[in-house]
């Protein structure tokens, strides 16, 4: 039988913690894609997040560093500027980038950190069971919206890309989703110029991934993606905010 | 080097920690030590090396953790509020077993208090002050010479244990002119990158990972144990303290850093007088020399801790005087510094009122 599909050498054996359904499997088999196709492995440190993804050093076999909650774009910054040789990547939730480590993640953006930032939202805090994030939407439910999220109590969903993109620090700024095939290339596609923009020094980079939590919004898989095309979307839309040259 | 030179402390400390190879700074300004960031600022780019104004203390201190994941020797300065801000890296720093320098210019609390000189950061910088069972090295120089002295020892220490070393100084330190003299050039040339650090695995036959995380209770004691060897080891080698005096001392000052000059100051009045004080100096307040504190329990007729705080340390002189003889406390707050006068002054009292 001749083997046409495999897991990149670079994502390792061991079973991931995430939950069924779950699309950081796929955002991290997106990482380690790029990083074999654009020789940059052994030169990669990711630094993980405080979320579910906490342990996702054991699954993307590079070096790695775990930061405290909100703080990876700090120790990101830390780490390019003493090894500028090293290629960093800080891969954060939205509740590890949007709430608590927004201030780290604008100044890195400003300062234009050779950084690049995997952001992922999933519209709640997954690990910590499905309260409200920065990005949750109006109206949905979550442990700390049991009766929707009310613009009068909460405010709005924040939109990372929109607000970034305004910074002259980003080299490429983009939004991409992981509910489908096409996204899920389109998301290589971003990820791809995101690394280039790095790869080239030409700034700071960040792609944010529409993501899906099917354990917390209580639904199947196939209707958490689904749900991710009707509701999530049309408020967090698709495409690239801010695209320097140099990075295509 | 070799000449003295008139500089401010908080220069000097910038200029120290230059020559002892820190290579990267880190870090958000705050009164009174402002001038350190600011020499930083200009002479890190002249060599090269890497200085970097974060957007808070709590960004600086993450900044530092990760330059310190790579091993590079790196440094942060702040006061008082601003690290009480770094607490929450300081752990992560600990459990990480990463070096690093942090200088803590002390100046009066709580909350905004003042920008005086203070001792009153001992607790948290000698009993954890971040969450978990941790400690840091704690040096706490009593003069800008002596400041600059154990910068490099600052570096060394941090390299050897993977350890946070903290310069315990006060506002009064920073903002003193002193002639200083400084030792060699530590050749950064002859730097490595060393095996653990997390560079990128390159071509070495595994990755590195640091992290603080251990989930399981019985994976998270090991981790613990394993650091608390580690501060065994540091307590058995790495204690230094002056006794100034004490050779034939019948009563004992304790003191740390600036109140511990004033206090040689309040030894030499007293032995003019013809009293025979003493003054005990733990340049590491943590580890504190216990036994050294004990042994003179045998021979003093009492002990007086002086600090600008509310008797910190006074509870470690304490503890190793375990009871055999009184231990007196004289102290000022706020950012008061006490006169040589008031505090002989306090001592006579306690030796007419034997």
């Amino acid at each position: 039988m001749k083997l046409i599909y495999k897991k990149p050498d670079t994502i390792t054996e061991r079973d991931t913690t995430y939950c069924p359904g779950c699309p950081h499997g796929i955002a991290h088999r997106l990482i380690a894609e790029l990083l074999e196709e654009m020789d940059l492995v052994k030169k990669t440190v990711i630094v993980w997040p405080v979320g579910c993804s906490v342990f996702g050093y054991y699954f993307i076999a590079t070096d790695a560093v775990e930061a405290a909650h909100g703080r990876a774009c700090a120790m990101a910054t830390g780490i390019k500027r003493a090894h500028p040789e090293s290629f960093v990547i800080s891969y954060q939730g939205d509740g590890d980038l949007a709430s608590i480590g927004i201030a780290e993640a604008v100044h890195a953006a400003a300062r234009g950190e050779r950084i690049s930032v995997v952001y992922i939202n999933n519209g709640n805090y997954g690990m910590t069971g499905g309260q409200m994030a920065p990005t949750t939407l109006i109206g949905q439910v979550t442990t700390t919206t049991p009766y929707g999220r009310k613009p009068e109590l909460n405010g709005f969903p924040m939109h990372v890309p929109e607000m970034f993109a305004a910074l002259d620090g980003p080299a490429y700024i983009a939004r991409a989703a992981l509910d489908s095939p096409q996204h899920i290339i389109q998301a290589k596609k971003f990820l791809r110029k995101a690394f280039t923009a790095q790869k080239n020094n030409l700034g700071f980079s960040l792609v944010e991934l529409i993501s899906a939590c099917p354990t917390n919004w209580k639904m199947t898989p196939v209707e958490a993606m689904e749900r991710i095309r009707k509701q999530v979307l049309p408020v967090f839309p698709i495409g690239e905010f801010k695209v320097a040259k140099g990075v295509e | 080097m070799g000449e003295k030179v008139l500089m401010k402390g908080a220069e000097a400390i910038a200029e120290a920690a230059i020559r002892a190879g820190c290579m990267a700074f880190f870090g958000y300004p705050i009164t009174p030590q402002n001038e350190t960031p600011e020499y930083f600022s200009r002479r890190m780019p002249e060599l090269g090396r890497v200085f970097l104004q974060a957007e808070s203390e709590v960004a600086a201190i993450n900044m530092v953790y990760g330059a310190a994941c790579t091993g590079t020797r790196v440094i942060t300065t702040s006061s008082s509020p601003g690290i009480s801000l770094m607490q929450e890296g300081f752990s992560y720093i600990a459990n990480s077993n990463v070096g690093c320098v942090v200088v803590n210019a002390m100046r009066g609390g709580p909350g905004l208090g003042d920008i005086a000189p203070a001792q009153a950061d001992y607790f948290q910088a000698t009993k954890g002050g971040g969450h978990g069972d941790y400690h840091s090295i704690v040096l706490a120089p009593h003069t800008i010479q002596e400041t600059v002295d154990l910068m490099y020892d600052a570096f060394d220490l941090a390299d050897k244990y993977r350890i946070m070393v903290v310069m315990l100084v006060d506002g009064l330190m920073g903002q003193m002119m002193e002639p200083v003299e400084f030792k060699e050039w530590v050749d950064v040339k002859k730097f490595k990158t060393p095996e653990w650090a997390t560079v990128g695995q390159g071509d070495r036959d595994h990755r590195n990972i640091i992290t603080s995380l251990e989930i399981l209770p019985e994976g998270l004691e090991k981790m613990n144990l394993a650091l608390q060897a580690k501060y065994k080891k540091i307590k058995e080698n790495e204690v230094r303290l002056e006794e100034y005096e004490m050779d034939d001392a019948e009563y004992a000052l304790t003191a740390f850093g600036t109140v511990a000059r004033i206090a040689k100051t309040v030894v030499e009045m007293a032995r003019k007088d013809g009293i025979k004080l003493g003054l005990i100096r733990p340049i590491t307040v943590w580890p504190f020399p216990e036994k050294e504190v004990a042994k003179r329990a045998d021979q003093v007729k009492f002990f007086f801790d002086v600090e600008m705080n509310e008797g910190q340390m006074l509870e470690d002189v304490k503890l190793a005087v375990n009871g055999k003889k009184p231990v007196h406390y004289y102290g000022r707050l706020g950012g008061v510094v006490p006169t040589a006068e008031e505090i002989y002054g306090e001592f006579k009292k306690l030796v007419g009122g034997k």
